[in-house]
């Protein structure tokens, strides 16, 4: 089985993330949709570990899902924050750094 | 003691007068103050004397000494100290400052009581006597130039002493501008000495040009002429005169002693302190003789129509001491310091006595609205008459020898200044007239409503304005005080004034042609390499000229005692009948007008092209605002990504990344 499949796999995945993070205004979706670029990022780094038979990206991977759990706490915070404040749910109202 | 050392304590009284003062007002008040100021200047007048005898006590070509007391500026070729020289000519001019100092102080002490800038106008005036006490004894030119930039500032702080009245401070200004010019003129000439002579020390100076220079070398002709400039600017002559009128702004006692008495008699001390190179480069001496004459014949004119009486004096003083220069500068130099002697007495008296009448008027100092004060001011109207009488030059005053001692002099040298000589006779007759039109109008005629006040013992209590526009003031701080003082109510304006008259009669005892020669006597080493020392007029030829002299002097008067007593109102006909004339002498031959046009609204405009078209066109719109507009607009672009939505953030993100994975995809293949 050629390493293609898996990339393929991963592309799509890692676009459909993409464009949910794009195109969704809900902050717990657009962060779902992150866990699936960075998921879809792990799925390839582990099939061209398997394509060159050595463990650097299996270990990268690990790397990647460690950054991941970090990213989710940050990220869920904010939210729990965002939804105490009764602030709207929607990233678009979050645009007080504008220039 | 040594002369030298009596000449630095001659410098340290004023010092630390000012420096007691200005630190200590508080708690000093104000009569203390003041009585502290007057007692470092008599202080000072004590040292000065001491310094005499001391030099006395020395052989005659051993009467000069200097000292030095550290170096005070040492690099690239120059070598200075801060160093006194004590000679005759420096002790003679110390004791006429700090003696006529004393007794300014002693008036002032009453004059300004009132006045709530009382510590500030003593820390000041003690600041002024040390300038110029330094400026006589300074040992080198560099020395001299701080003493002389010291009496500048005091100046301008004087002149501008009531600093809420933007007269005064206009004035102020006036004045520090034209005598920048001569310091600038000073400063270059002190250039060209010290290039030529390798020194700047006066000795150093004086026996280095006679090596360096030839007679009349066009360089030592400039410098000379550079000398002339600063002397000129600092003694008010023609044409860098019109700041001295205006200077009558401040307190008329600072009139008196810096005005009149002292300080613009600074360029008459530089000239015969530097008589060896104007001997040499006797073109710039006669140059300098023929603008005094000028001086010395236009400001008497002036002095004929104005009105106002501290400016009349003022016109007055600026004619006198054209008098002075012209001695100083065509060999008299006994002459000229003479007369600076006797003017400094009875021109401060002059002045002391206006200051009284200006108390009475409540401030007014036109002499068209004054009269009649010969019997409500007993004390101010003798002493006033005796000092018109020693300007006039009336026998036996002291300014009937000192003047005449200088025309006496110049008509002995005869050609081009027997010229001289004839032109200030002319003046001298001009002088007495307008001495006693003062008199006449002033002190006699109907009494005013004033001074009829004052005969019923009140003193005239007038609006608090500004005299020269009519201003409504108040009476805090930088403004005049609220009480007005005359002499016949104050024993220290009593005192000072009753000094000076004694002067003022007595002081020409000095240098009786035939009887007496103590000044002569006293400054001859210093004059002593002169080559005019032994050209002087016989006894007989001067007591010659001392009858002319009186001779005019009581002519001039008995032509004002018919135009103003005997005749009251021909004045007014003479005037109707040269209208021209008279317009021409009172707007003071229109110099403030062409000056006004040829020097101050030209710069004025370029100052406005600068303004309005370099700054603001060009600095500001194009160079400035160029560069602003285009940080503006980059920054309008950087700003504008900045949308806050992170979905667009995100977006961005994604393409720049896809963007650089194309970019190395194609690189790849």
């Amino acid at each position: 089985m050629t390493v293609t499949w898996y990339v393929v796999l991963s592309s799509f995945l890692f676009a459909i993330g993409g464009a949910g993070v794009l195109t969704r205004r809900n902050p717990l979706v657009v962060l779902l949709c992150l866990e699936l670029m960075l998921n879809a990022g792990n799925l390839a780094l582990l099939a061209f570990s398997r394509m060159w038979g050595n463990g650097d990206g299996q270990i990268f991977a690990l790397v990647v899902m460690v950054v991941a759990a970090c990213e989710v706490v940050v990220g869920l915070g904010i939210i729990v924050g965002i939804f105490r404040r009764r602030i709207p749910e929607d990233v678009d109202a979050l645009s007080e750094l504008r220039g | 003691m040594t002369p030298t050392a009596w000449g630095w304590l001659v410098l340290a009284f004023p010092l630390a007068g000012t420096i007691v003062i200005s630190l200590g007002w508080r708690a000093l008040g104000n009569r203390i103050g003041g009585w502290l100021g007057s007692a470092m200047i008599l202080g000072s007048f004590v040292c000065a004397i001491g310094a005499a005898l001391s030099l006395q006590d020395r052989a005659p070509d051993a009467r000069h000494a200097t000292s030095t007391l550290f170096d005070y500026a040492h690099s690239a070729g120059i070598n200075v100290g801060l160093s006194v020289l004590v000679d005759p000519l420096s002790v003679f001019m110390a004791l006429v400052v700090s003696g006529v100092s004393f007794l300014i102080h002693v008036y002032s002490v009453a004059y300004i009581d009132s006045d709530r800038g009382y510590a500030r106008y003593f820390a000041y005036l003690n600041y002024f006597v040390f300038s110029m006490l330094l400026l006589v004894m300074a040992g080198n030119l560099i020395i001299l130039i701080v003493g002389w930039a010291g009496v500048g500032a005091a100046s301008y702080l004087l002149i501008s002493f009531w600093y809420r009245r933007t007269t005064a401070t206009y004035a102020g200004i006036k004045a520090f501008v034209i005598n920048v010019i001569g310091d600038v003129a000073l400063v270059v000439a002190a250039f060209l000495l010290w290039k030529h002579t390798n020194s700047l020390s006066f000795d150093g100076i004086f026996k280095g040009a006679h090596h360096a220079f030839h007679t009349n070398q066009g360089t030592l002709v400039a410098a000379c002429l550079l000398l002339t400039v600063g002397a000129f600017a600092k003694s008010a002559q023609f044409p860098l005169h019109t700041w001295l009128p205006d200077a009558m702004e401040g307190p008329t006692p600072v009139s008196a002693l810096i005005h009149a008495a002292t300080m613009v008699t600074a360029g008459v001390y530089l000239i015969a302190r530097f008589h060896p190179l104007y001997e040499l480069a006797p073109t710039s001496a006669d140059i300098t003789a023929g603008f005094a004459c000028f001086t010395l014949f236009y400001a008497a004119t002036c002095a004929l129509a104005i009105t106002d009486l501290k400016r009349i004096i003022a016109y007055s003083t600026i004619s006198q001491i054209g008098y002075m220069m012209l001695g100083v500068s065509t060999g008299g130099y006994d002459g000229g310091l003479f007369h600076l002697m006797t003017h400094a007495f009875f021109k401060a008296l002059l002045f002391m006595g206006a200051g009284s009448v200006i108390g009475a008027m409540a401030g007014i100092q036109d002499i068209d609205r004054m009269g009649g004060f010969r019997r409500s001011m007993k004390f101010t109207f003798v002493t006033f008459t005796i000092g018109a009488l020693a300007l006039a030059s009336f026998p036996p005053m002291s300014g009937w020898f000192s003047k005449d001692e200088i025309l006496g002099f110049d008509v002995h040298r005869g050609g081009y200044y027997l010229a001289l000589a004839i032109v200030a006779f002319a003046a001298a007759l001009i002088t007495a007239f307008y001495s006693f039109r003062m008199v006449f109008r002033v002190f006699f005629g109907d009494p005013v409503p004033e001074a009829q006040s004052l005969e019923r013992g009140e003193l005239a209590h007038g609006e608090h304005v500004n005299p020269m526009t009519g201003e409504p003031e108040d009476t805090d701080v930088g403004f005049p005080g609220a009480e007005h003082h005359i002499a016949e109510r104050e024993w220290p304006m009593k005192v000072a004034m009753g000094g000076l008259a004694a002067c003022a009669i007595a002081g020409g005892i000095v240098g009786i042609p035939g009887v007496t020669h103590w000044l002569r006597n006293f400054l001859d080493p210093v004059f002593v390499d002169s080559k005019f020392i032994h050209t002087q007029p016989t006894d007989t030829a001067s007591w010659i000229g001392l009858v002319v002299g009186g001779g005019i002097a009581l002519a001039g008067i008995a032509i004002a005692y018919v135009t103003y007593l005997r005749r009251p109102g021909s004045a007014g006909q003479v005037a109707a009948r040269v209208p021209a004339l008279h317009r021409l002498f009172s707007a003071r031959w229109y110099f403030d007008e062409i000056f006004d046009a040829v020097f101050v609204r030209p710069t004025q405009t370029f100052g406005r092209f600068g303004r309005y078209v370099v700054e603001s066109a060009f600095v500001q719109g194009t160079l400035v605002g160029g560069a602003t507009g285009v940080v503006r607009a980059g920054s309008a672009l950087a700003r504008s990504v900045q949308s806050g939505y992170i979905r667009a953030y995100a977006l961005l993100m994604l393409v720049g990344l896809g963007g650089l994975a194309l970019y190395f995809l194609l690189q790849a293949t």
